[in-house]
């Protein structure tokens, strides 16, 4: 539909380098749509999270932000970013390990469910584990027996965020273990390394990178994770909730400057971690390729 | 250390790998495992290495049995095909690994180490690389690396899979040679997996041949090449021509004529004759003799191989002729070949 001149090129073989290689033209539109596409979804939304945020002066941002049900959501989501990235990352490291490392039967299968969190909507993540520990479920009186509290408490949270940034870790070091093979393991453990020491000293190296992307990509997701977590958290204001349900929250009372405020402190951590990324990218450009490419 | 392997069988899956193989090595002996893919070569080094563990049989160490000991405590050397060099770690440091993982008692001191490291960078004629990182090596001086590495654990028996099939063949010939002159240096008990028959032949005291997971000859180069014992081996090493043939009261034929070769040992019956194409003599006047029309001639490098065509059966053989010999513009050619084997036709199934 863009230009109608490109055709003849495209039909006439005896032009078949111009087939190839768009025109000045086409390839400002493609540009200009990229960018376009970039700034008007992503860019845009972003700015108008800030420009709102701060409509009402700075002093009325950090009041909005220095409230105590605000200041414990955000003590929550770091809380709860602390302890499900760690372990994620070491279900992300053994699974891949596993995976990348060793044939076994189910396999296929074990991969299927990793994928799981990502192919199923949030909410019924978080729908399970009503399901699994609410009073009406076979695990709920058990609990309340022994005084365990799980759901609409921190331990939900957790579980749900766990659930949800599963796959992040697991799916960055997969392809790149199993492109990387077992052949450096296999020297070292000829060298008389035991498994802790190869672990250490061979594969954490090779698959640092990946690894290092795949955690803060799982950061970025637990920090910002709503559905499942807005299941299980019961909503309780300054104390089960997070800085995405706190946002909805404001937003629901027509706290504008409240709700931008929080959303802008969120948005700020996800800018701060593209940052680091990039700013790795930069520094460690060459290694990053030498690890990735071999 | 000698090595000894024992009546092993490798299968993966239910799929046997190696069937019942048994080899003896001598301590300090350099030893070739030559075969085409799939035909167990690596299989055998990876058990020796204790990479895999033997589904039958046992592997000894000296007298003592190794079969359930694990890569660690057999304390073998092992070259990888493609390095496996540590890519985050200096030259110094790969060489340097082995010595830094070992328990504390038995671990030398980080001068120590670095000595080590460069004596054994100076065998593998690489002194002064010791900072440099594996990415800026070329594939020659990264599997010196690897070998150096391998070596600083002083280990018994030194592996080496493929340790040339990744690199050019300039570079193969220099590091073949090379690779002998360190073994006759070091005195290691030496085994190392190769496709390529020149460097098996060239390298090795001993060349084991394997085909589908048996070992078919084990012999000097000389005995491989000059009296191979089976058509595979034949077939493998070397040029070798074939024609079908009967055997007769001891007497060997082609279609209706004897050709003056003898086979006492074997049964009447079909078979198969095989000798060199250039281990031939040729013949003025045929009483027994193998005649052929000539139907392609071509000139490879200092000879002339000449295409024949046989009897009836438009068999088609090779041989090799000095270039400029008359024999290569008649028409028709009469040989026999001096160093040849007959093998009776393989049972069916």
């Amino acid at each position: 539909m863009a230009d109608p001149e490109l055709y003849p090129a495209d039909i006439h073989h005896e032009h078949a380098s111009l087939a190839v290689t768009e025109r000045p033209l086409a390839r400002a539109a493609l540009m200009a749509l990229a960018f376009g596409f970039l700034a008007i979804f992503l860019l845009l939304p972003l700015v108008v999270v800030f420009e709102q945020a701060f409509s009402r002066g700075i002093g009325a941002f950090f009041e909005a932000i220095n409230e105590h049900d605000t200041l414990a959501a955000i003590r929550l989501t770091l809380l709860v970013a602390v302890i499900s990235v760690p372990l994620n990352l070491v279900f992300g490291v053994a699974a891949a390990w596993a995976i990348a490392k060793f044939e076994f039967k189910g396999k296929a299968f074990l991969i299927t469910l990793i994928d799981l969190p990502f192919s199923v909507s949030p909410v019924i993540s978080g729908l399970v584990y009503v399901l699994l520990f609410g009073t009406a479920s076979l695990l709920g009186p058990w609990l309340k027996l022994h005084g365990i509290v799980i759901l609409f408490a921190v331990p939900g949270i957790v579980l749900a965020t766990v659930f949800v940034t599963f796959p992040f870790v697991a799916r960055e070091l997969i392809p790149l273990m199993q492109e990387q093979g077992t052949g450096d393991e296999e020297a070292a453990l000829s060298l008389g390394a035991n498994g802790w020491q190869t672990f250490w000293h061979v594969t954490l190296p090779n698959i640092k990178w990946g690894l290092l992307y795949g955690v803060l990509l799982c950061n970025a997701r637990a920090m910002g994770e709503f559905g499942a977590v807005s299941v299980v958290s019961g909503h309780i204001r300054g104390l089960t909730n997070t800085m995405p349900l706190h946002v909805e929250i404001l937003y629901n009372e027509y706290n504008a400057v409240g709700a931008f405020a929080v959303a802008s402190v969120l948005a700020g951590l996800a800018l701060v971690t593209l940052v680091l990324k990039t700013l790795l990218e930069l520094r460690y450009g060459a290694e990053i390729a030498a690890t990735r490419g071999h | 250390m000698e090595v000894r392997v024992s009546n092993v069988r490798k299968e993966f899956d239910r799929f046997p790998a190696l069937r019942d193989v048994s080899l003896d090595i001598r301590s300090g002996e350099l030893i070739a495992l030559l075969g085409p893919s799939g035909s167990g070569k690596t299989t055998l080094l990876r058990l020796i290495a204790g990479l895999e563990r033997p589904t039958r049989g046992t592997i000894f160490f000296g007298d003592e049995d190794a079969s359930n000991r694990t890569i660690q405590e057999r304390n073998v050397g092992f070259v990888f095909q493609h390095y496996a060099l540590f890519r985050h770690m200096t030259v110094a440091d790969n060489i340097g690994f082995g010595l830094k993982v070992r328990p504390s008692a038995k671990r030398p001191t980080k001068a120590e180490i670095r000595r080590r490291a460069s004596e054994l960078l100076d065998l593998v004629q690489l002194s002064g690389l010791e900072k440099r990182y594996p990415a800026q090596l070329s594939g020659g001086q990264r599997q010196r690396v690897a070998l150096a590495r391998a070596m600083a654990i002083e280990p018994k028996v030194l592996l080496l899979d493929e340790p040339f099939g990744a690199l050019d063949a300039q570079v193969r010939r220099e590091l073949r040679r090379w690779l002998r002159e360190i073994h006759d240096a070091t005195g290691h008990t030496t085994i190392f997996v190769t496709h390529d028959q020149e460097e098996a032949l060239e390298l090795a005291d001993r060349v084991v041949v394997m085909s589908q997971g048996r070992i078919e000859q084990i012999g000097t180069a000389d005995e491989v090449y000059d009296t191979p014992n089976s058509p595979f081996v034949y077939g493998f090493i070397g040029e070798s021509s074939s024609l079908p043939v009967k055997v007769e009261d001891g007497q060997v034929w082609i279609s209706d004529r004897p050709i003056g070769l003898t086979a006492p040992e074997l049964p009447d019956g079909e078979a198969t004759l095989y000798f060199r194409p250039h281990d031939i003599e040729l013949l003025d006047e045929c009483n027994g003799c193998i005649a052929g029309t000539v139907a392609a001639s071509r000139r490879v490098a200092g000879t002339r191989r000449v295409e024949l065509e046989i009897g009836g059966g438009r068999e088609r053989i090779e041989i090799e002729l000095p270039v400029g010999h008359p024999a290569a513009q008649k028409s028709r050619v009469a040989f026999r070949p001096k160093r040849w084997k007959v093998f009776p036709k393989p049972v069916e199934g």
